[in-house]
């Protein structure tokens, strides 16, 4: 039977030496690798589940009564795709297994792509050749972001309202064009008329897992084009790959790693409650709920919009910036930007234009770690700023102090860190050059 | 039942047919190893357990009503999964040959085919005399279909009229009203206590509509100059536009001093990002990332009635550019 399909789609595609080839591409080992697969497999399950729920979800902001299985909301006005969702989550049968899941797994999605980009940056693996698989990943990163911002604002419940009036007013604060950009967008003044929902469901069922999904195809092409990067090794160097072939050894691995992701996150999304909409109510302009927190990957935007001191730039008692730009529109500019420019940033200053296969350990390049330790750290405490509210209410420490701290941090901890890595490393390298006298197999080249 | 038996054998037994000696010994690709018995156990167990656990799935999916149904169909689901991902991380251990193939990285560059490809785009240009302008014109007609393309876009949304976003429904005379629709009386505006209003006959549903009433304290009552506290704090009551000027969330927390000697004065706090506002100056931001008050509404009173006695004294909700500071 395989003799068969073999012959017909080499005589129809002349597949025959490409199939040869595919079975036999090298996998070079080592558990970091694993991060984008991780990425990948949630991808996949994000679609599957997201299908299934675009059966029963209503993208329509007109109001109705809500009558359903939740008796606390009995009686309440709430909006047609609200009611969709929390029917879907009672009614339909498995169907909250399915949202939650869906909702785990755009959690773990942007978990693992986050990782797998730090993983990618300290061990080198966006020099040349990869720059461009590094910059589709970035962009990958970028619009996952976009896209788990609106799955959860699509639902209408009183946390995605809130944080669609905050993407409101960023997108407002963008000097000379913030006002037009966002009535635009909504298409009037928030929240907009209804037609605003199937704006962003078109945005999020179809625009943009289509745009992830192609440019996730352009990945991994790249990726196959130029082969695996690899730690040096034994037989592994600048001009030979060496590691488990697609098939038949990697192949059951990957297939491994496929069920476990999806294991786990059905299992969260069986066992583990995540965004109980139920709980929080329809959103109302007039409503707030105290210690508001978006999804876990939202964080840093918060953060730097609750760290930023109340400075607006004004002129002639005119404003001209006003203060979500800071925190919501230049930060990640700042951080996205950082991540573009590195390569070139570091292909400049070390004059390195050379083609690289082989990976760098953290440690092989103390300035690089410590550089990008730094951006971590800074990342992080504008983080850990935007939790103070949930810091304040179970533990009681008050938000103000908090907040101030984490200012301090976001501006001393990175040059702290920056010079404490560098410092580390550099004893590393100098106990290891001491520990061997014989140049280990990174320097065998 | 013995053809029944004979057939399964038959079925079962097809893969172990030895394969027909090939006519010539070609060199083996994938290396020969030795079997492992006890993994293809595992294996088997792993994806007989994968079976069990899948058909529960089914069986909970298909029994109507039954408790902590998510729970189950996630545990059937999860470990139907999990077995299946420890049956194929066995099989890629000891199942299939494990070996370390290695190859060389493709070629950095190709010189010569970068060549032809800078030949063939120069010879093919060489018929055009008067390139130049045909590069200008070509150009021109691109960006302007470009831009007839992408102009549609400005149906969007209103991004001209930008003065949609001063408008509110409160003006002169418009009665406060309660979220259930009934009227703000003065009287009933105690202090340490936080209300919500409504525009009478208006929708809710817009940013320009809520209003946080409060009665402050008139010994602690200093609004900004030209606002007479008779026009815009009649008792001590003041009404603020309930949308942070921050980030147009709801200003949904009040925080009312416990024990006056030591709390910190009364004040609306913003849940989105803490901007927080005093009631007793006209709204001035006294912590948090606002940029501006919030903006006061005129009162009047109407029989006890609260009524608007005119337009906020600033545009409502997020700042743009161009806005008003004060």
């Amino acid at each position: 039977m395989i003799r068969g399909a073999v012959r017909y789609l080499d005589r129809r595609a002349g597949a025959a030496p490409l199939l040869r080839k595919a079975l036999r591409y090298v996998f070079p080992d080592h558990w970091s690798f694993l991060l984008g697969e991780i990425a990948l497999y949630s991808f996949l399950v994000l679609v599957a589940t997201g299908i299934f729920l675009t059966m029963f979800f209503e993208p329509d902001l007109s109001k109705t009564v809500y009558h359903g299985e939740y008796a606390p909301l009995d009686g309440v006005h709430v909006s047609k795709a609200y009611r969709s969702v929390v029917d879907l989550s009672f009614r339909v049968k498995a169907g909250l297994l399915m949202r939650q899941t869906h909702h785990w797994a755009a959690d773990v999605f942007i978990v693992a792509i986050v990782l797998h980009v730090a993983r990618v940056f300290f061990t080198g693996a966006f020099r040349k050749p990869r720059e461009l698989v590094y910059y589709i990943g970035v962009v990958m990163l970028m619009l996952a972001l976009l896209e788990g911002y609106l799955g959860y604002s699509l639902v209408d419940d009183l946390l995605s309202g809130m944080g669609l009036a905050i993407g409101y007013s960023v997108a407002m604060s963008i000097p000379f064009v913030g006002a037009n950009l966002a009535l635009l967008l909504w298409g009037g003044p928030f929240p907009g008329p209804p037609s605003f929902e199937p704006r962003m469901y078109v945005a999020h069922v179809l625009l943009l897992p289509i745009a992830i999904g192609t440019l996730l195809a352009l990945h991994i092409a790249l990726i196959v084009a130029r082969h695996h990067t690899q730690f040096a090794g034994r037989t592994r160097n600048e001009r030979r790959v060496s590691g488990l072939p697609m098939f038949p050894g990697y192949a059951p691995r990957s297939i491994a790693l496929a069920f476990a992701v999806a294991a786990v996150l059905v299992l969260l999304g069986g066992l583990v409650q995540i965004n109980p909409i139920w709980l929080w109510g329809p959103y109302e302009v007039a409503q707030g709920t105290n210690g508001a927190q978006p999804d876990w990957y939202l964080g840093w935007l918060i953060g730097g919009l609750r760290l930023m001191p109340g400075v607006d730039v004004t002129v002639g008692g005119y404003t001209l910036v006003p203060n979500p730009f800071w925190g919501g529109a230049l930060f990640p500019l700042l951080v996205f930007g950082f991540l573009f420019a590195w390569p070139t940033v570091e292909r400049r200053i070390t004059g390195d234009d050379r083609h690289h296969n082989l990976l760098d350990r953290p440690r092989d390049n103390p300035w690089r770690t410590a550089v990008g330790c730094a951006f971590a750290t800074w990342v992080a405490a504008v983080f850990f700023a935007g939790s103070a509210d949930r810091v304040y209410a179970s533990f009681g420490i008050p938000y103000a102090p908090q907040i101030w701290f984490w200012r301090a941090v976001a501006l001393v901890g990175p040059v702290a860190v920056f010079f404490l890595v560098r410092r580390f490393l550099g004893e590393v390298k100098r106990d290891e050059a001491a520990a061997s006298v014989s140049p280990g197999p990174a320097s065998q080249l | 039942m013995k053809w029944l038996w004979s057939a399964l054998a038959l079925l079962l037994g097809r893969g172990r047919r030895p394969a027909a000696p090939a006519a010539v010994e070609r060199p083996r690709i994938v290396p020969r190893q030795p079997p492992s018995p006890r993994g293809e156990n595992w294996v088997l167990l792993l994806l007989v357990l994968a079976t069990v656990a899948a058909g529960a799935f089914i069986a909970v999916y298909a029994i109507d009503r039954l408790p902590a149904q998510t729970q189950l169909l996630g545990l059937a689901l999860g470990l139907a999964f999990a077995f299946l991902a420890a049956a194929a991380a066995v099989a890629s251990r000891f199942v299939v040959p494990v070996e370390e193939v290695s190859e060389p990285y493709p070629e950095p560059e190709h010189p010569a085919e970068r060549d032809e490809v800078l030949q063939i785009v120069e010879e093919s240009g060489e018929r055009m005399t008067r390139r130049r302008l045909l590069k200008v014109a070509a150009g021109g007609a691109g960006m302007t279909l470009g831009t007839a393309l992408v102009a549609p876009v400005a149906s969007l949304g209103p991004a001209l009229h930008p003065d949609a976003l001063r408008r509110t429904p409160w003006r002169r005379g418009v009665r406060l009203m309660n979220s259930s629709g009934r009227p703000l009386r003065l009287q009933d505006i105690e202090e340490k206590a936080f209300y919500t209003a409504f525009p009478e006959h208006a929708s809710h549903d817009e940013l320009g509509a809520p209003l946080v009433v409060v009665r402050v304290d008139a010994s602690r009552l200093d609004l900004p100059d030209g606002r007479d506290p008779e026009r815009w704090a009649p008792d001590g009551v003041v009404a603020y536009s309930k949308i942070c000027t921050h980030a147009g969330c709801a200003v949904a927390l009040y925080r009312a001093p416990l024990f006056e000697p030591t709390s910190a004065s009364p004040a609306l706090v913003c849940p989105c990002h803490y901007s927080t506002f005093d009631p007793a100056t006209g709204g001035g931001v006294l912590f948090g990332p606002a940029g501006r008050p919030l903006p006061q509404l005129p009162l009047e009173v109407d029989g006890g009635d609260l009524r608007a006695g005119g337009g906020f004294s600033g545009p409502i909700g997020p700042s743009w550019w161009g806005v008003r500071r004060r």
